[in-house]
């Protein structure tokens, strides 16, 4: 181990790559596509950390995870003490390193990054989740058992990370997920190229062998609700985090014919109910030949690149603005252009053509043209009058992002905000003593980080409901 | 894991079962339905609850086996086997007001459904009517349950076998005839049937409620699937259904929805039979030994 303090110019100067599965051979399997580090090259890349004394990533990391402490673990070759600190912070490093968006988090704030390429940080937290896998670590308690009782409704990152705290801290955790399995979100929605199904297990194993029980089928609102879940079967804290999963259309006509799918429709019967194994399992998802997505943000390439792993011989992605205004992460979108989807930008659909017989023959599109930044703080898209034409397709997938679910709302007294969400103040507090909720439900569409946030933050106001010392 | 305590056969492809679920028991209101695993990789498959006992702590569902999950699970349902999962209650429940007259009617997969909006009516003081139609006399079931909870009960059968002889619609258009102060009709069935009832009631402006049964996923406001227009609006039938006004329903739209996945349901059916009669004939080969 080097004692000589780090400099800019001592450190390896190129960001080691992360190896990729050539587009020709992945897009013919749902094998992840980023291969992930050997040993050597995580070693390689931790040597290029600074050390920081004031240290930006931990900054830009909505979890606030002691960055240079870990990666400074990992060039000591002490790597379970690595994951003991990663895991303080976060209790799903393998997917946090996959999905988070970490060129405008952690490396967005690397001070390597501002004069060469910053250290990759995700990289090296995935590095860290898989060996805990491999290796068997697991997370520890850090309180004595309590007995206080927590429910927590969902299974996506925001239940299981406020399940991790309650747990660790020694509350007895019981978690509630309306699907037959457990993962919410990274189990239905991320297809398995970008996160193994094996992966989100793995970490919900981790909070089983804490002691966490998961009831799953267990829709709250409908098998119990909020009310019920507090009188009378006892739970003196409850987190809701149920996520924003109800499905947007645009309203223009045929939007009912067949062949028309949600997003969430889609890559739920892909990836939680394995239609692409049909008819060895029993979903099927009929994947057209000519599939056009609209909507360009992550979960837009998701379903891009599923439909071209299902057999698609012609994807299009569908935006009405640019490219640099898309919502999707830079590496999604370089994925997506790599497996051959065409991208049609500028472009806003009119109207779904009926084949006449109750499906999709086509999209009937307009060109658009961007003006000035409207409240959302993007450029307006306006239609360009004479550029109407047809893309053939025979199937129209929406990717236009998702609503807060009904259910709660209606079959509770919780207050909701304008749009719908719940409505919670600053300590993630609903209008219900001892109710928090984080997450899509209460902000709207973010990231999977934000929600791990969000139910970490609600874990440590229940901490405090609780009379919990912090630690 | 959920236990099979009860099977009922009442034809060569309708049967019911009653299953362990306690908490689903106590939650369960007539309208609403199950989404149910028969196994690991198989499909998510709603299904109506066709009755509740909450001492009990069990649900029942009648089952019609026509595609490949429902044959699966004709052949597997045996009073002590198991679901692999079963979620719900789903849906709204159904609206029982202070209609004073209601007419309840089922038909195929329908009838057991209707049973506990009937019960619920004639619990609430109601004059109920059942109608409830089968193709003939041998296929009847639930009669003495119906009869315990409505005023009037008739069968319509297409050969004339039990009841009248005619559809539903029949059975209906009589039943307006001597009834002029009928509050309500709910119709449960398919999709054709429900439409035409609505049609029949369209004209003397009688409240008809239908139940929807589209294709979905999950069941819970997330896939959308599920999707069907009413009163020109976009409604989901798992989270705003199934009861809808039958007078505002596309069913031309949901009849063609439900054809999306004819052709993979007949590969998944052609699949399953040759396993099974391939798994028959190593039986017999094998002696059989059970």
């Amino acid at each position: 181990m080097s004692t000589v303090k780090k400099t800019l110019r001592s450190i390896p100067q190129d960001r080691t790559p992360l190896p990729e599965v050539a587009p020709e051979i992945r897009v013919r399997s749902f094998r992840e596509v980023a291969e992930g580090y050997s040993r050597d090259q995580a070693l390689h890349e931790a040597n290029r950390c600074l050390g920081c004394s004031k240290p930006g990533c931990v900054t830009g990391c909505p979890v606030s995870i002691n960055i240079p402490g870990f990666i400074r673990r990992i060039q000591e070759k002490n790597f379970r003490e690595a994951y003991e600190i990663l895991t303080r912070s976060t209790t799903l490093p393998a997917v946090c390193g996959r999905v988070c968006r970490q060129e405008d988090q952690c490396e967005g704030s690397c001070t390597v990054g501002r004069k060469l390429a910053p250290v990759a940080i995700g990289n090296l937290e995935r590095w860290l989740g898989d060996l805990a896998i491999r290796e068997g670590w697991h997370l520890e308690r850090t309180g004595a058992r309590t007995g206080r009782q927590v429910a927590v409704i969902g299974s996506g990152p925001a239940g299981l990370a406020c399940a991790a705290d309650m747990v660790r801290a020694g509350c007895e955790v019981t978690v509630f997920e309306a699907l037959h399995e457990p993962g919410g979100v990274l189990k239905y929605g991320i297809p398995e190229f970008r996160l193994p199904n094996d992966v989100v297990d793995a970490e919900v194993e981790n909070l089983k062998r804490l002691g966490v029980r998961f009831e799953c089928d267990a829709l709250i609102g409908r098998l119990l609700t909020i009310e019920e879940l507090k009188k009378d079967m006892g739970f003196e804290a409850v987190f809701i985090g149920t996520g924003a999963g109800y499905p947007s259309f645009m309203g223009i006509p045929g939007e009912s014919l067949n062949g028309v799918l949600s997003a969430n429709e889609f890559l739920t019967r892909c990836n939680l109910m394995k239609a692409c194994n049909f008819p060895c399992t029993d979903t099927p998802v009929h994947t057209g030949r000519r599939v056009a997505v609209i909507g360009a943000g992550n979960t837009a390439m998701d379903a891009l690149r599923v439909a071209a792993r299902l057999g698609a011989e012609k994807t299009y992605c569908l935006y009405r603005r640019s490219r640099s205004e898309s919502p999707a992460r830079l590496e999604e979108l370089r994925h997506a252009e790599e497996e051959g989807v065409e991208f049609r930008w500028l472009t806003l659909p009119l109207e779904i053509l009926n084949d006449g017989q109750g499906s999709v023959r086509g999209l009937s599109c307009v060109r658009t043209e961007l003006g000035e930044p409207d409240a959302s703080g993007r450029r307006k898209a306006s239609t360009v009058p004479g550029t109407e034409h047809v893309i053939e397709v025979d199937m129209v997938i929406y990717a236009l992002g998702t609503n807060a679910n009904p259910i709660i709302g209606q079959t509770s007294s919780l207050k909701l905000d304008a749009r719908g969400y719940i409505a919670t103040n600053e300590r993630l507090e609903t209008s219900m003593p001892g109710v928090f909720a984080g997450g899509d439900i209460v902000t709207g569409a973010a990231t999977v980080i934000s929600a791990m946030g969000a139910g970490r933050r609600a874990a440590g106001a229940m901490k405090t409901l609780f009379g919990f010392r912090s630690n | 894991m959920h236990q099979i305590k009860k099977r009922e056969d009442f034809s060569d492809i309708t049967f019911s079962i009653e299953v362990e679920h306690p908490l689903l028991a106590k939650a369960a209101q007539p309208g609403q339905f199950v989404i149910v695993r028969t196994h690991q990789t198989g499909e998510r498959i709603p299904l109506t609850i066709a009755d509740y006992d909450r001492e009990k702590g069990t649900i029942t569902m009648v089952i019609q086996a026509v595609g490949k999950t429902t044959r699966e699970m004709q052949a597997m349902c045996r009073p002590g086997a198991h679901l692999a999962g079963i979620a719900g209650p789903l849906g709204m429940p159904s609206h029982i007001g202070q209609a004073r007259k209601v007419v309840c009617i089922g038909g195929g997969l329908g009838v057991a459904p209707t049973y506990p909006q009937l019960r619920a009516h004639k619990l609430n003081g109601a004059y109920v009517i059942g109608i409830v139609g089968f193709r003939s006399r041998n296929l009847v079931f639930w009669e003495d349950r119906f009869r315990a909870f409505t005023d009037e009960y008739l069968v319509c059968t297409d050969d004339g076998s039990a009841g009248i002889r005619g559809l539903v619609t029949d059975g209906l258009r009589e039943v307006i005839s001597r009834h002029p102060d009928i509050d309500e009709v709910i119709a449960i069935g398919p999709p054709v049937m429900m439409k035409f009832c609505s049609d029949v009631t369209r004209p003397f402006g009688i409240r008809t409620t239908v139940s929807l049964n589209p294709i979905m996923v999950d069941g819970t406001g997330m896939c959308g699937g599920c999707r069907v227009t009413v009163a020109g609006q976009m409604k989901l039938g798992c989270v705003d259904g199934p009861d809808f006004d039958g007078h505002q329903v596309d069913f031309d739209e949901l009849i063609n929805r439900l054809g999306r996945y004819k052709e993979d349901e007949r590969l998944a059916m052609e699949r399953w039979l040759r396993h099974r009669d391939h798994c028959r004939l190593v039986g017999q080969a094998t002696g059989g030994a059970s």
